[in-house]
């Protein structure tokens, strides 16, 4: 098993930059895996965990408006299989970070975190929440939500165009494959 | 027409062979038990994906398709998620509550299957008061959903869960009355006697302008019942982040996900077997060679076809009107339906007597 | 005009022109309340609209500026300056009893500096924590993570509802409930403490600053050039407008002559960014209302502006495209043939949403006889743009005070007189009409020649203060600079049109139910980010 094998439909795997993360969970699920049916578990279970990845309606600014027309009808990532945006975080998989996060939200975003179930990931979108972005000289704003919270996939742009985002998405879904579930929760 | 209970017959003669007579009920009550959990789950993953697929349509997107072909394997990737993720235990909740409300949801919606009839003898128990059984065993729900707001320990829940003991027991009423109108045109209780008196006419035209109007009344309630669309109250994403089931995560919320899906199938089931003639071809008197074509179409797929018509026109609904406010929700019951179907039984009577 | 000023001079002793229509009156802090007093409410002058109240740390001193408006001459703008020297203790006496929006300006000014309002019992903190240390726009604030790091716990509730004298704002008994700041339909990170009996609101404290992120302050360490892209991210839906607004106050501070092509194409961009803003208002009170396809909907019609913008511009909801002296890069040679394709588009569009939501029973059933805003209560909250306009107060700055090449097209404001839901919700569908209008007027008609002035590398505005206001989406958006000379402005102030709007929200939803407080938030369109700033 290997890089290539992670398969996102339609998207080659050429089209995938940065894999050195990818490569790491990839060698660390290797070097844990002896038993051939829970591998094969595993796989199915990744197979449902990645093509099922519900979000948070969560947003502070800019970067909302780009991740409403990402719900929206030109670029719908319903396609995916992500639509569900639940408001309770209770049964969201994944919080899309969509703008800047000052001091007095930031304990709110983190109590937000662990309200949410496991598995959970982050997604930080724009500059903001990536490292402060266009703000990074205020006295009030938290210079990137990693300060936070871990951060599984950082989205650059401000704010980043949707195709970005589902660029985003993709990734976040190989690297929830090359996962080893029985071991997450440990 | 074929008749499913010589099926059922046989595989309990065959089972009468090699058991006894308390061990082939066992068996029986367990295949049947396995059958519906199954037919359920399917169902519910069938209605899921259309759910998606069609709310995709009304807004001029694609909804799922890439996982597997046209995206149908989507629903089978929640569900492996969902059974997956971490249940959270939650402080200060009534812990008891918190889980008997899941099973009461589910259980509400789960038992009126075994009364639907999916086919000539095909159905789990016909009851001789079978309406009066869908109506009892549905409204359980509402009892799951209102534990389940109190005992969430939150202010949102229990709104919502507030909103939804007003709602459901309202719409009941309505809903209940319509049912009669078929009752009175039937003059029976008994699901199967209701369904082979549609053999010509469906009840919807067999009763006239009542019955329509019943038919009418009874999707507008029916569909408030299922709390979704315009009524959709009790969850108001916008207004109460998630309404009863908020604290719900994990498969405990899949159990509210499934059985708010499957609360659909089943009003749709109701509507189609007392109002669109249940699992009966459509038949036209007089037109024998027509009608002989109709009988060779299975009847569960006449069954189906009716119910998916209803759950179409549900989620169309749905997908278009903006949500009621709980004033003019009850509003809507208290001085439209209900004073309509109250009046509509009494039209009805005399529709009876004199035509 | 001459009656103002005659009438100011009578009253006091030194009065200034920035421009021909904005006149600065300087008093003591003793005369302040009596000045503000016979401003209101005498009756040739009746300048009855608090636009904003500025604070200025003049180092050596405080200043607070009042921004009057008149609903007589509403071109016509009054700042009434005072100052105190008091840096320990300093204090002005209130105006919160004048006007319902001096409250929370008051407040914000309590916040950045530290100010106190003698009769204002509501002196809680606006946008940063309670327990936050220091005032940040003083200019000896100590920015440092020592003074005030990154807090570990929420902000204690009790903290939040503590007023002056110590008692809460709520009763003992109240059933309140957070609404936010994570909330779907808050519109990003506001977050509102209601009081509910039942279903019914009974008080409302929005408590702001969950996305206060110090613009005004860091303006003070950027250059003009630099501090553009941050005016954008006020009120990033009609950001460009914003933009336009900045640009148009430092080109007028230089003496800069705008060519007619930049101007021609801003106002384009302009209105094209406004037809968005309401087609996302409209979308999303349609969502907070239950109908998330109306919301995909106007989405969808938006993504048609958000291509001619990535075109021309660049970039889709951050423009970037107003520069001073003009418009960064010329427009794409698809810019106007697309336009024209999209004019008929969206008319068409507009008949399908009036069809299909407008006038659909349970809409309408929902959104009359809710929500009712009088011209009145909309002057005194300062509640501008559609809804003041739905309310019957005109107020369209593109009209009173035309800017850039507003002069020259022909267009109508909308106004409605009942100052309910519907009205708010009309009043946007009838000015994306009235926008397409203006954009069909220019279109044709977009000048050759340059599109942008040659400035210097370096711009120093000179000494004194500029001020320009804009017409932004959801209301009056207004740009004050107190320059003392350098490439850095001194003091910058936004006028935020969103926090008018939320004040209102505060009052008409009292009564209400939850259903309708969501949909009044959606009717009035306020944007957080531009709220906290």
């Amino acid at each position: 098993m290997g890089i290539d094998n992670i398969y996102i439909r339609n998207i080659k795997n050429e089209d995938f930059k940065d894999n050195e993360y990818i490569e790491e969970c990839l060698k660390e699920l290797i070097a844990n895996d002896t038993n051939v049916v829970l591998t094969k578990l595993n796989t199915l279970i990744n197979w449902g965990r990645s093509n099922s990845v519900w979000p948070l309606t969560f947003a502070t600014s800019c970067c909302a408006i780009e991740f409403m027309c990402l719900g929206a009808a030109r670029y719908d990532f319903a396609r995916f299989g992500w639509e569900i945006t639940r408001n309770s975080p209770r049964q969201a998989d994944v919080v899309f970070c969509c703008g800047t996060i000052v001091y007095k939200m930031a304990p709110v975003l983190k109590r937000l975190y662990n309200q949410m179930a496991d598995p959970k990931y982050v997604m930080a979108f724009g500059n903001c929440a990536i490292s402060g972005g266009p703000f990074k000289n205020s006295y009030n704003v938290v210079l990137g939500v990693d300060k936070i919270i871990p951060v599984d996939v950082y989205i650059p742009g401000c704010p980043p165009c949707p195709n970005a985002m589902i660029y985003g998405m993709m990734q976040l879904a190989r690297k929830i494959k090359m996962q080893n579930f029985f071991k997450l929760s440990k | 027409m074929f008749h499913f209970s010589i099926v059922l017959n046989c595989v309990d003669k065959f089972l009468h062979v090699y058991f006894t007579d308390s061990c082939v009920l066992f068996i029986d009550f367990f295949l049947v038990g396995i059958f519906i959990l199954v037919f359920y789950a399917v169902l519910a993953l069938v209605l899921i994906y259309l759910e998606r697929k069609i709310c995709a349509f009304f807004q001029c997107r694609l909804g799922p398709m890439r996982v597997g072909p046209f995206g149908i394997f989507q629903p089978v990737a929640d569900m492996i998620k969902i059974l997956l993720k971490e249940v959270i235990k939650i402080n200060g909740v009534d812990v008891f509550l918190f889980r008997l409300a899941i099973y009461l949801v589910i259980i509400a919606s789960m038992c009126t299957f075994g009364a639907i009839p999916f086919d000539r003898g095909l159905h789990v128990i016909d009851f001789n008061m079978g309406v009066f059984y869908f109506l009892s065993i549905s409204s359980i729900g509402v009892v799951g959903i209102l534990l389940a707001g109190w005992a969430s320990n939150n202010k949102y829940t229990i709104i919502g869960a507030m909103r939804s003991g007003a709602q459901l027991i309202s719409y009941e009423l309505s809903c209940g009355l319509s049912l009669m109108i078929i009752v009175i045109l039937s003059g029976s209780l008994k699901l199967s006697v209701i369904v082979e008196q549609q053999f010509y006419v469906w009840n919807i035209f067999r009763g006239g302008i009542p019955t329509i109007i019943a038919f009418i009344v009874y999707l507008i309630s029916g569909h408030a019942e299922t709390n979704r669309g315009p009524f959709d109250l009790p969850e108001a994403e916008s207004e109460l982040t998630a309404g009863y089931h908020t604290e719900y995560s994990g498969i405990q919320f899949g159990f509210f996900y499934l059985a708010e899906y499957l609360n659909m199938f089943i009003v749709a089931a109701i509507a189609s077997t007392l109002f669109l003639g249940g699992w009966m071809p459509l038949h036209i008197i007089g037109w024998d060679l027509f009608n002989e074509i109709m009988d060779h179409i299975p009847p569960i797929i006449w069954l189906f076809s009716k119910i998916f018509v209803c759950i179409f026109l549900a989620l169309w609904v749905r997908w278009t009107m903006p949500r009621l406010r709980i004033d003019q929700l009850l509003k809507l019951e208290w001085k439209i339906l209900m004073p309509i179907s109250l009046v509509n039984i009494l039209f009805m009577f005399f529709w009876m007597m004199y035509l | 005009m001459k009656i103002i000023e005659e009438l100011l001079m009578q009253f006091s002793l030194s009065v200034s022109k920035i421009t021909d229509k904005i006149y600065t009156v300087s008093i003591s802090k003793e005369k302040l309340r009596q000045t503000v007093v016979f401003l209101k409410n005498n009756e040739k002058l009746l300048f009855d609209f608090l636009v904003d109240i500025i604070g200025v740390d003049y180092e050596d001193s405080f200043g607070v500026i009042y921004n009057l408006s008149s609903t007589q001459f509403p071109a016509y703008t009054v700042l009434v300056k005072t100052h105190t020297n008091d840096r320990k203790n300093p204090h002005f006496d209130s105006i919160f009893d004048l006007w319902q929006s001096a409250g929370l300006y008051e407040r914000e000014i309590h916040d950045f500096f530290g100010i106190k309002f003698i009769n204002n019992v509501d002196m809680r903190r606006l946008f940063l924590r309670q327990d936050w240390c220091g005032y940040p726009f003083r200019k000896d604030y100590d920015p440092s993570l020592e003074v005030n790091h990154i807090p570990f716990s929420n902000e204690k509730l009790t903290d939040m509802e503590k007023i002056n004298d110590g008692d809460s704002i709520f009763e003992k008994n109240d059933f309140v409930v957070n609404f936010g700041p994570q909330h779907p339909s808050t519109h990003g990170v506001l977050h509102l403490r209601i009081v509910l009996d039942g279903e019914i609101i009974k008080k409302i404290d929005p408590n702001f600053g969950y996305i206060h992120r110090g613009i005004e302050k860091m303006c003070e360490t950027y250059t003009y050039q630099q501090l553009l892209h941050l005016t954008e991210r006020l009120d990033y839906l009609s950001g460009s407008i914003n933009r336009h607004g900045m640009c148009l106050v430092v080109e007028k501070g230089l003496g800069l002559e705008v060519p007619d092509r930049a101007s021609y194409v801003r106002i384009i961009i302009d209105e094209l960014t406004r037809i968005a803003s309401h087609l996302l208002g409209w979308g999303c009170m349609a969502m907070d209302m239950g109908s998330i396809t109306a919301f995909i909907y106007g989405m969808r019609d938006r993504e048609n502006i958000m291509s001619i913008f990535e075109e021309t511009c660049g970039a889709r909801l951050m423009a970037n495209y107003n520069v001073i002296g003009g418009i960064i890069n010329d427009i794409h040679p698809n810019f106007q043939r697309k336009i024209k394709r999209f004019i008929p588009y969206m008319r068409k569009m507009l008949k399908e949403h009036h069809f299909l939501f407008t006038n659909n029973p349970i809409a309408n059933g929902r959104m009359k006889n809710v929500g009712y805003l009088s011209k009145e209560q909309a002057i005194s909250l300062g509640a501008t743009g559609p809804t003041g306009r739905a309310s019957g107060w005109s107020n369209d700055v593109r009209k009173i005070d035309p800017y850039s090449a507003y002069k020259y097209v022909d267009f109508k404001e909308i106004l409605r007189t009942d100052g309910l839901t519907f009205d708010r919700y009309i009043v946007r569908l009838d000015e994306i009409e009235e926008s397409l209008k203006i954009i069909e007027q220019l279109i044709d008609n977009i000048p050759s020649g340059a599109y942008v002035t040659k400035t210097k590398t370096i711009i120093k505005l000179p000494e004194g203060e500029f001020y320009q206001r804009v017409e932004g989406a959801r209301g009056e958006f207004s740009i004050f600079i107190c320059s003392r000379g350098d490439k850095y402005p001194y003091r910058v102030k936004f006028r935020s049109p969103c926090i008018p709007l939320v004040n209102a929200l505060k009052s008409i939803a009292i009564g209400t139910k939850i259903a309708d407080l969501v949909m009044l938030g959606g009717s009035l369109d306020y944007v957080v980010p531009c709220i906290d700033r």
